[in-house]
């Protein structure tokens, strides 16, 4: 515990040390110097980054570093991706080695202000529920006393379970496993009552087992899961271009800015969208990208909402509603500030 | 009285042996059923195999679908072959551009071609073909992968696959194995200083996981270094595998070295050889010798120890093929991932252990007990 203290004491100083000297230089400079952005993404998972049979990344996160891309370049292909794992993430992002990290990371307290990183929002909302075999008879996770739950391994899934039983003066069986695939075929094989993680992993898992229809997703989602992009602290300039790449997106849906209409709407009569789209005022000049640049994004890449059609909606495997990643107008939790 | 006593001169010739001795029954009787434990034995063992071998052969063979775009296409409810069908060049080139790849082949071929004649007994010219892989090879394979002098340059991030796995393997297999030499000789020498740094090496890169020294070389090192020198990731994971493993055959070669006669020693120093003469005429011929089964049992371990690479978002052959499972068109295919992972694998180990077999015997003289 002692040892474990002072080893993330010297990495956090160190790191502090390395942030330090990095930000001499502005980021988004480099970028257009060396001609690509650098993005830091998942080394595979379902809907938000794999490679493609051709080899080339997909997904819902490497859409944003696509987004990212069109509106500094004009082309949403000037990226190179850096897989990286759950454990390597933020060193790459605190040495430099990327620019943006876009790699389904949990936005937290301690992630924000300990660590050096700067999350410029939630692009996707999760929260961790329940699945279970339908003849259970269960329809409430406050019904699960005693039950046996397989989970996986290190992940906070583990600690949310803990303390949702725990709240709730519950007991539980853990089974643990390493990878979602041994988990599937487990509670597929009846190891476990119940398979818990993020709802977006429940659905993917839940298409793919023997009879999806009688499995059962339960109502309780037990944490807030807001994932979203991260820039390095201390990089105001850089984390604009990243946020309202964010905002762009959101902003675009709201307005009904489509990739297939983002054309015609350059001669819309709504203020906002010839903002947004560069027509009018000088707003990609001021955030240092080109002046296009939000067209550039929704034309080459998609609004939020194509985006979220194409990788994780309800015509893919992943078959997610959009639910809380949904506009605000909408009941959803999609805000944007107004571009003005 | 005429004689009638007998002497045959020719000897009677070789009746067939019963039929019980010979024959696929005699075989039979002899191997599987020789008492009543091992017919036990073969009986439970066949029923296994009854059990496990005909769902298998119809997963993997007879309802297995070898074509399709998706898994959806795979409907038959057997293996879905298809992944690795359409990801075949994937999972050997990794992310090396379609337009190079024949840079990689062409480095597979001067690497196998010039490396087989090396193993073969009395093949012409070996040793233009060990100047060439030792000497030549290796700025040439830089060149190749790597590019420049009018290649183009192919970042280290698109190597991959099975390719990446064979990178990793045999550069620190090559530079492993004199490594691990210096450093047995090193422990054994008679001057403190230089036993010492040996002793500490060893005994520092034996006594860590192989898989903490990656981290630390990609998690760790990046945060020391000033900010913006990009250290290569393959470089970095070449260096550790190439120390770790010549760690261990250091360890090895020390235990021929100890096998070796002290009276060899002696012998050696008594005609006047210098140390290097010594070593190279007289011990190491016979203490390597010794040791290939060790030797290729490294390589095999270092061979397979690639794979965790894997935990440095390196995308070896597993990682790769783990990654195709995770696309949204091929979910719920790891098992036929893993399995053709195994298969590959197995090959290349397997091959690697025949072939210490046959040297081994190439180079027995006699002194196996």
């Amino acid at each position: 515990m002692k040892i474990k203290t002072i080893l993330t004491a010297v990495a956090t100083a160190t790191a502090a040390l390395t942030i330090a000297g990095a930000a001499s230089a502005g980021i988004l400079d480099d970028v257009k110097k060396k001609g690509f952005l650098q993005c830091g993404v998942n080394t595979g998972l379902t809907g938000f980054s794999a490679p493609n049979d051709k080899g080339k990344w997909e997904g819902f996160d490497v859409d944003f570093c696509r987004s990212m891309s069109a509106a500094i370049f004009g082309s949403p292909d000037k990226v190179k991706y850096t897989p990286l794992t759950s454990k390597e993430r933020f060193t790459a992002l605190q040495s430099g080695e990327i620019d943006v990290l876009a790699r389904n990371t949990t936005w937290t307290f301690t992630r924000d202000v300990n660590l050096g990183l700067e999350f410029i929002g939630s692009n996707y909302t999760d929260g961790q529920g329940f699945m279970v075999r339908k003849d259970l008879g269960v329809k409430s996770a406050k019904e699960l006393d005693g039950a046996s739950v397989c989970i996986q391994t290190g992940t906070t899934t583990e600690l949310n379970l803990a303390d949702f039983f725990r709240s709730n003066s519950m007991k539980f069986t853990s089974v643990v496993f390493e990878k979602a695939d041994e988990i599937r075929a487990a509670y597929d094989a009846g190891r476990c009552d119940v398979y818990t993680t993020d709802r977006s992993g429940l659905a993917a898992q839940r298409s793919l087992l023997k009879k999806p229809d009688d499995h059962l997703v339960l109502p309780e989602v037990v944490s807030k899961e807001p994932l979203g992009p991260v820039v390095r602290h201390g990089q105001s300039e850089w984390g604009d271009v990243a946020r309202w790449t964010l905002f762009a997106l959101i902003v675009s849906e709201e307005l009904g800015v489509t990739s297939a209409n983002a054309d015609q709407m350059k001669s819309s009569k709504n203020p906002e969208v010839l903002r947004l789209l560069g027509v009018e005022g000088k707003m990609g000049e001021q955030l240092g990208v080109r002046q296009d640049w939000a067209y550039q994004i929704v034309k080459t890449v998609g609004n939020y909402g194509e985006i979220y059609e194409r990788h994780v909606g309800v015509n893919t495997p992943l078959k997610l509603e959009r639910g809380l990643n949904q506009q605000w107008s909408k009941g959803g939790l999609l805000y944007a500030p107004p571009f003005r | 009285m005429a004689d009638l006593s007998y002497v045959r001169t020719e000897s009677h010739p070789d009746m067939p042996p019963p039929s019980s001795e010979v024959g696929i029954l005699a075989w039979l009787r002899q191997n599987l059923f020789s008492g009543w434990l091992n017919s036990l034995l073969t009986l439970a063992a066949i029923y296994l195999l009854y059990k496990i071998l005909p769902p298998f052969f119809g997963w993997a063979f007879w309802n297995a679908d070898w074509n399709g775009t998706t898994y959806k296409d795979c409907t038959s409810g057997g293996a879905c072959w298809a992944m690795i069908r359409v990801r075949f060049d994937q999972f050997m080139y990794g992310f090396y551009p379609e337009a190079e790849r024949w840079r990689v082949n062409l480095w597979v071929v001067l690497l196998f071609g010039s490396a087989i004649p090396l193993l073969i007994e009395n093949s012409p010219g070996k040793k233009y073909f060990a100047i060439f892989l030792f000497i030549l090879f290796p700025p040439i394979a830089y060149l190749l992968l790597y590019g420049g002098m009018g290649l183009r340059v192919v970042d280290t991030a698109q190597w991959g696959g099975l390719f990446l796995t064979l990178v990793l393997a045999t550069v620190s297999i090559v530079v492993s194995l004199p490594l691990g030499i210096v450093f047995a000789l090193g422990r054994r020498s008679n001057m403190p200083i230089v036993r010492m740094i040996c002793i500490a090496f060893i005994e520092l890169w034996r006594g860590v996981p192989l898989i903490t020294v990656l981290f630390m070389g990609s998690v760790m090192l990046p945060l020391f270094l000033p900010p913006g020198t990009n250290f290569d990731k393959i470089l970095r994971t070449l260096i550790v595998m190439s120390f770790f493993s010549a760690a261990y055959m250091a360890e090895v070669v020390r235990g021929g070295l100890q096998a070796i006669p002290k009276g060899q020693f002696e012998a050696a120093q008594a005609m006047g050889l210098s140390y290097w003469k010594m070593m190279a005429l007289i011990i190491l011929p016979q203490a390597l010798k010794i040791v290939i089964p060790g030797i290729v049992n490294t390589f095999i371990g270092l061979f397979k120890d690639t794979t965790l690479v894997l935990v440095i978002g390196l995308f070896d052959f597993l990682t790769i093929v783990q990654a195709a499972t995770t696309h949204k068109n091929w979910l719920g295919t790891s098992t036929e991932g893993y399995v053709f992972v195994a298969a590959v694998f197995w090959v290349f180990c397997f091959s690697m252990s025949r072939y210490s077999i046959t040297l081994e015997r190439r180079l027995d003289t006699g002194h196996r007990n």
